[in-house]
């Protein structure tokens, strides 16, 4: 199966958003609600002060993370399931550094995100290992992986690190990537040095690649394995390395997460749901980086829109879930907005001003 | 003999959590043969889930609940079939919308419905275990297969007809080779488009049903939680079954046992010596191993998951 997206113009994305926000209005309709007003608060939701910005912003980063995470994998031809799974070991390896050791700050945080790194890169290596020697398809192994985290990162918190309430003791303040003036730039939300990291990243994804020998590699792999090992490239090597690589990004948007958000981690009862809907970003963004950051923004803005939505026009917060669904469902079935674009070109220019 | 009657209950309840998955992944299996990856598992039992449960409340009878399942699930299949076949869209990518779109949706009208809760009242009917006469008495065996139910033994009953219908009839002929090499079945003169339909809404119909009896035995509620990663494990179980129906039983009771290992894991005193995290993981590490150790590469239709474009080589 070939993951790699058709190319698409800008004009795609753009008309299945309106498409999806369309289906979105009849089904507020249906239900008695009037969309219009209930597409005005959600856009207050998002952009109305500084402070709703950085809230955006913060739920908008560790959904570019396992965007990339994601998006990396399908690039070497793997569907990775597993970025839930790797975002929690990579949250609790940066938590548990935060939380252990004591280092003055250029240390601390350092050591703590490449331990998130390496924690999540392993959890992902483990399929990708399983996959390039015992031929085990990576989308089961990597939905397994997740439960194995959700339990594993459970026990260890509550065995190893539990504060009073169900959650991690808090991590030394050296370790943290929340600060105070950034903060108070956007009215004291929880936005943190994430944002940066999560964007640095996109940029080496990029970097990796589409500039350098081992990014053709990992690419030709994905998009033909036998051709590729026919090269003479090792595919079986570069599909661990993908995997490592995928999970290492997931595992960073943990530690952005958990160093920059919370400043520990809670014993949870269900999944975070970032992995998953990293993979939602990850196809709406077709597998490239600024893709990506496109579709994490509108994915969180959507999400945490929709919070507001609720709150302020009693719409439920669901019928965001129904738009996003839309959208990817529109995006996918990419003839129809190339249809609806392809009729608004016919429409002849003079027409189109207004009959001048 | 305290281990055989231990035994007798896990695999009486690995029979009850086996069903709901050997109906989804028969599904799966009925797609993939077609050529239309669908990992829209998930939501296709999520809104059979959630039709059964209302139509259960208003009518009463579990049995329309599950034909409301199965409906259900067959109209949004319908949403995958379009966007696969006519659209020729990616169909992972559409697969995981069918995912987001089942949960908004089955979220959205239960908050409609039920007066802005998340779940719906519970059911007071379900179905009823029933205990197949003489079959029922055997000892040890009676409790763990003949005292389930009825959903079970037609479970059994699908899998035969379904792996006749995929082996033994033209239906069958055609659908394989519709997913595995398109363009000769359309040279052949069969409608590809309409084989790959029927399979996606078949699909369908199978999830839907899974969801349903999720609800009508296990949790006689719909809410967020009701389905929660069957339809991927079901996912699971299509490859693990190599994407035949008796394969797919197989696994679907290899899953079913232990997740009934599982929970019956403190009962069992077993916490004592071990974390129960570590049996918590154990069925997943299981499945792990047990793919990594004896079942080898898994290889689908070939032409599963390319959409087919007529005249195209």
């Amino acid at each position: 199966m070939n993951f790699n997206m058709k190319k698409h113009n800008i004009g795609v994305p753009f008309v299945s958003i309106i498409l999806a926000m369309l289906v979105g209005a009849v089904a507020m309709l249906l239900a008695g609600y009037n969309p219009v007003s209930a597409y005005a608060s959600f856009f207050d939701g998002i952009f109305s002060s500084p402070y709703l910005m950085g809230e955006t912003i913060r739920q908008v980063t560790p959904l570019i993370f396992t965007g990339l995470a994601v998006a990396f994998a399908f690039r070497t031809g793997l569907f990775n399931i597993g970025a839930e799974g790797q975002f929690l070991v990579g949250q609790l390896a940066a938590v548990a550094v935060g939380i252990f050791f004591k280092l003055p700050f250029f240390l601390h945080i350092p050591l703590a995100i490449l331990a998130a790194a390496i924690a999540g890169g392993l959890w992902g290596a483990i399929p990708g290992y399983l996959k390039a020697k015992r031929g085990v398809h990576e989308v089961i192994t990597t939905i397994m992986m997740n439960w194995i985290a959700f339990i594993l990162t459970n026990y260890l918190i509550r065995t190893y690190m539990k504060a009073e309430s169900e959650r991690s003791m808090d991590i030394q303040p050296t370790a943290s990537i929340s600060f105070e003036w950034l903060s108070d730039l956007f009215q004291g939300a929880r936005i943190h040095l994430g944002i940066v990291i999560a964007l640095l990243f996109a940029f080496l994804m990029y970097f990796l690649l589409w500039r350098t020998k081992q990014g053709f590699e990992l690419r030709a792999v994905g998009s033909n394995s036998l051709a590729a090992k026919y090269a003479g490239m090792n595919v079986k090597r570069n599909i661990i390395k993908a995997m490592f690589i995928s999970g290492a990004l997931a595992g960073l948007g943990g530690a952005s997460e958990g160093l920059g958000v919370y400043g520990y981690m809670t014993i949870s009862s269900v999944f975070p749901g970032v992995g998953y809907d990293g993979i939602a970003v990850a196809l709406i963004g077709s597998n490239t980086s600024i893709g990506v950051i496109l579709g994490a923004i509108l994915f969180g803005a959507l999400t945490f829109g929709a919070q507001n939505m609720q709150m302020a026009s009693d719409v439920p917060y669901e019928i965001i879930r129904i738009v996003i669904a839309f959208i990817i469902f529109f995006i996918a079935s990419s003839d129809i907005a190339k249809s609806i674009l392809g009729l608004l070109r016919k429409i002849p220019l003079r027409s189109r001003k207004g009959g001048a | 003999m305290e281990w055989l009657s231990i035994l007798t209950t896990i695999i009486h309840n690995a029979v009850i959590y086996a069903t709901p998955l050997i109906f989804a992944a028969l599904g799966g299996v009925f797609s993939e043969r077609s050529g239309v990856v669908n990992i829209g598992l998930e939501g296709l039992m999520i809104i059979g889930a959630f039709a059964s449960a209302v139509v259960t409340l208003w009518t009463e009878s579990p049995f329309l609940g599950l034909i409301a399942g199965a409906l259900a699930g067959v109209l949004l299949s319908l949403l995958h079939a379009v966007a696969s076949v006519t659209f020729r869209a990616h169909q992972v990518v559409n697969g995981m919308a069918i995912n987001f779109l089942a949960l908004g949706l089955a979220i959205y009208l239960t908050k409609q419905l039920f007066s802005g809760s998340a779940q719906t009242t519970t059911l007071k009917t379900l179905i009823p275990k029933w205990d197949i006469p003489w079959l029922s008495e055997i000892p040890y065996l009676g409790p763990m297969f003949f005292k389930t139910y009825p959903t079970s033994y037609f479970a059994v009953l699908v899998v035969i007809l379904c792996g006749y219908l995929l082996y033994k009839t033209s239906f069958g002929l055609r659908l394989r080779a519709v997913g595995e090499h398109p363009a000769a079945a359309d040279t052949m003169g069969v409608h590809v488009g309409r084989m790959r339909y029927t399979g996606v809404l078949i699909s369908g119909a199978l999830a839907g049903l899974g969801g349903a009896i999720i609800t009508l035995t296990t949790t006689s509620n719909f809410s967020y939680s009701t389905i929660s990663g069957q339809g991927y494990i079901a996912l699971a179980a299509v490859i693990f079954g190599k994407w035949n129906p008796y394969g797919v039983l197989g696994a679907a009771l290899f899953f079913g046992c232990v997740q009934a290992l599982n929970s019956s894991a403190q009962v069992l005193g077993f916490s004592a010596y071990i974390p129960t995290a570590f049996i918590q993981m154990l069925p997943y590490l299981l499945t792990i191993i047990v793919l990594a150790g004896f079942v080898g590469k898994a290889e689908g239709p070939k032409a599963s998951g390319e959409p087919y474009i007529k005249g195209s080589r």
